[in-house]
């Protein structure tokens, strides 16, 4: 071996070292975040596992730990979700449509976009108040699922916009072009190209968004949803006409989050344990919706690549 | 913002004489074309005769694309203050296409495009060359199958594709997906059909089923091709423009461009001097 192969080689085996190095300070720091989640959710199924039966999920709140359950929490929340769902999709989409293929580029949409942005970093706790002023007082919706999903909506709104934009973004000018030539308007070209190659980025973005509006607690506390809860809203449907009902809308209403937090605050040990299952529903949910905007980019992803 | 000057007309200046000509279709007239302030195309005249491939030629950055555009108004798409100055008139009935009167959509109606990178839409073979036809309010299922097939077989890839017609068109092979894109643009029965250097992402077997294609697509429209490839120009088009940085050098009869130009630029760019 000459002199130069060796010099070389000890070169290169010396940049290497910080190779190793950083492998190990970058897996440290990973693990850090995952870790902690890890041992936070083994801790709360630990915990909270006595506790997760039929029955938990069968049975309202109850003074007594041990016939508590999330019935009214969970379809308080399904419905809180699909007001807010019903109306942060098509505000959301349509809002992010008409700012990418609609609005002239000049100062007024350089700010719109700009606080488009800022919305999302928002606290969620303003929202309550602006929503306990709106909502409960000025549009006297009350105190009730309606005025919670409209709140959510509103929070976010911005989460579903941002999404809706960047999907556009990605298709290609060329398909722009190719619709154009062939004389579509731009309606058609929405209806027909826009909104179908952007679907997959839309519907990540609305499950995100919706994943993190079912764990939100502060703005729903704020227009005062309450926190016992033994009842369930009316039916939709009903067998006398007109069939359906939209009293439920108005109904008093308690959601997961709260229903927790309310446990939590119980000196009882017994309903120590029903806010960790009730957690460990709460995560599983949110668990789930991700993974469904997991699959479904995929999904979407395999079957347009530009 | 456009301004049209229609003081401005120029006369179309044809320089051949050998082939008998045909009617016209179109003609630029003095067009000129500013990307915001940068002139990209100066005092242009070009006609366009019907039923035959007019070529587009010049070396990278002389304007050809861009004068192609002006032709479906695609310059209109998208932001920039692009402005047209000048005319294109298109025949029969002689309206200016780049006139603030006429909607684009309305000239892009009336005249179909090719581009450089095949752009099939991300749907099925049938619902990418059916697409024109759902745009102008087609409804009869059976007069788009009709229309489609016809299409496909004048793009010569009904033999390839008829029994699947509801596969994805992404995955048909480039040449494939151009031929496609033609089908697509042909099923609108456009009376002018604007090729951008519709080969240059293709390899040579798919470009010689292209050419012999538009060789025989003229009988039914009138074409005009930009492209890169001087024996492509040769090969493919009855008439020749050379272009030079925004401006039209010389037009003429195919054959005489190629082998007797009258300009020293003309000679030295088909020559290989230069471009």
């Amino acid at each position: 071996m000459t002199t130069e192969t060796a010099r070389i080689r000890r070169l290169v085996a010396r940049g290497k070292r910080f190779d190793k190095v950083f492998v190990i300070l970058g897996l440290m720091s990973l693990m850090v975040g995952v870790l902690t989640l890890a041992v936070l959710l083994a801790g709360l199924v630990h915990d909270g596992a006595a506790r997760l039966d039929w029955d938990f999920f069968t049975r309202f709140p109850s003074r007594r730990a041990g016939n508590a359950g999330i019935l009214s929490a969970i379809v308080g929340s399904t419905l809180v979700m699909l007001i807010t769902a019903l109306t942060a999709i098509p505000l959301g989409v349509a809002a992010g449509v008409y700012l990418e293929e609609y609005a002239r580029r000049n100062w007024l949409t350089e700010i719109i976009e700009i606080n488009v942005n800022n919305l999302a970093g928002v606290p969620s706790i303003i929202y309550g108040l602006l929503a306990l002023g709106l909502f409960v007082y000025a549009l006297d919706f009350g105190q009730s699922i309606l005025s919670a999903g409209l709140t959510l909506a509103l929070l976010i709104l911005p989460v579903i916009i941002v999404a809706t934009r960047e999907a556009i973004r990605a298709i290609p000018s060329s398909i722009r072009e190719g619709a154009c030539a062939l004389g579509a308007t731009r309606w058609q070209m929405v209806r027909d190209h826009i909104i179908p190659y952007s679907t997959g980025g839309i519907l990540t973005g609305v499950i995100i968004g919706l994943a993190r509006a079912i764990g939100e607690t502060a703005p729903i506390i704020t227009i005062g949803a309450l926190t016992f809860i033994a009842f369930l809203p009316d039916p939709p449907l009903g067998a006398e006409f007109p069939f359906v009902s939209f009293e439920w809308l108005k109904s008093p209403f308690t959601v997961m989050p709260i229903q927790m937090f309310n446990w939590m605050s119980r000196p009882q040990a017994a309903f120590q344990v029903n806010a960790a299952a009730a957690g460990v529903v709460l995560v599983v949910m949110t668990l789930v919706m991700n993974g469904a905007a997991i699959w479904l980019r995929m999904r979407y992803r395999k079957r347009i690549k530009w | 913002m456009r301004m049209i000057d229609a003081n401005t007309m120029g006369t179309p200046a044809v320089t051949s004489g050998a082939v008998p000509a045909p009617a016209l279709k179109a003609e630029a007239r003095a067009l000129d074309f500013f990307y915001g302030e940068v002139q990209a195309l100066r005092k242009i005249d070009l006609p366009v005769w019907e039923n035959r491939v007019t070529a587009l030629i010049g070396p990278s950055g002389c304007g050809k694309s861009t004068f192609l555009r002006c032709f479906n108004r695609m310059h209109d798409i998208g932001e920039g203050r692009n402005r047209y100055h000048g005319e294109i008139v298109f025949h029969p009935d002689g309206v200016d296409i780049l006139h603030r009167s006429v909607d684009p959509i309305e000239v892009r109606m009336r005249i179909g495009m090719v581009f450089q990178k095949p752009n099939p839409f991300p749907k099925s073979i049938f619902e990418n060359v059916a697409y024109g036809l759902r745009v102008r309010g087609e409804r009869s299922r059976s007069a788009i199958a009709d229309r489609v097939e016809a299409a496909l077989r004048d793009a010569s890839l009904w033999d390839e594709v008829g029994d699947r017609l509801h596969d994805m068109a992404f995955n048909l092979s480039g040449g494939q997906q151009q031929r496609l894109c033609i089908a697509r643009a042909l099923a609108t029965s456009p009376e002018l059909l604007l090729f951008d250097e519709p080969t240059s992402a293709l390899d040579p077997n798919a470009t010689a089923n292209i050419e012999d294609l538009i060789n025989r697509l003229k009988e039914k429209v009138s074409i005009l091709i930009v492209t890169h490839n001087m024996q492509q120009a040769a090969r493919v088009s009855d008439y020749t423009a050379f272009m030079y940085l925004g401006e039209l050098v010389e037009f003429g009869d195919t054959n005489v461009v190629f082998t007797n130009p009258k300009k020293r630029q003309t000679e030295d760019y088909i020559t290989g001097r230069f471009g």
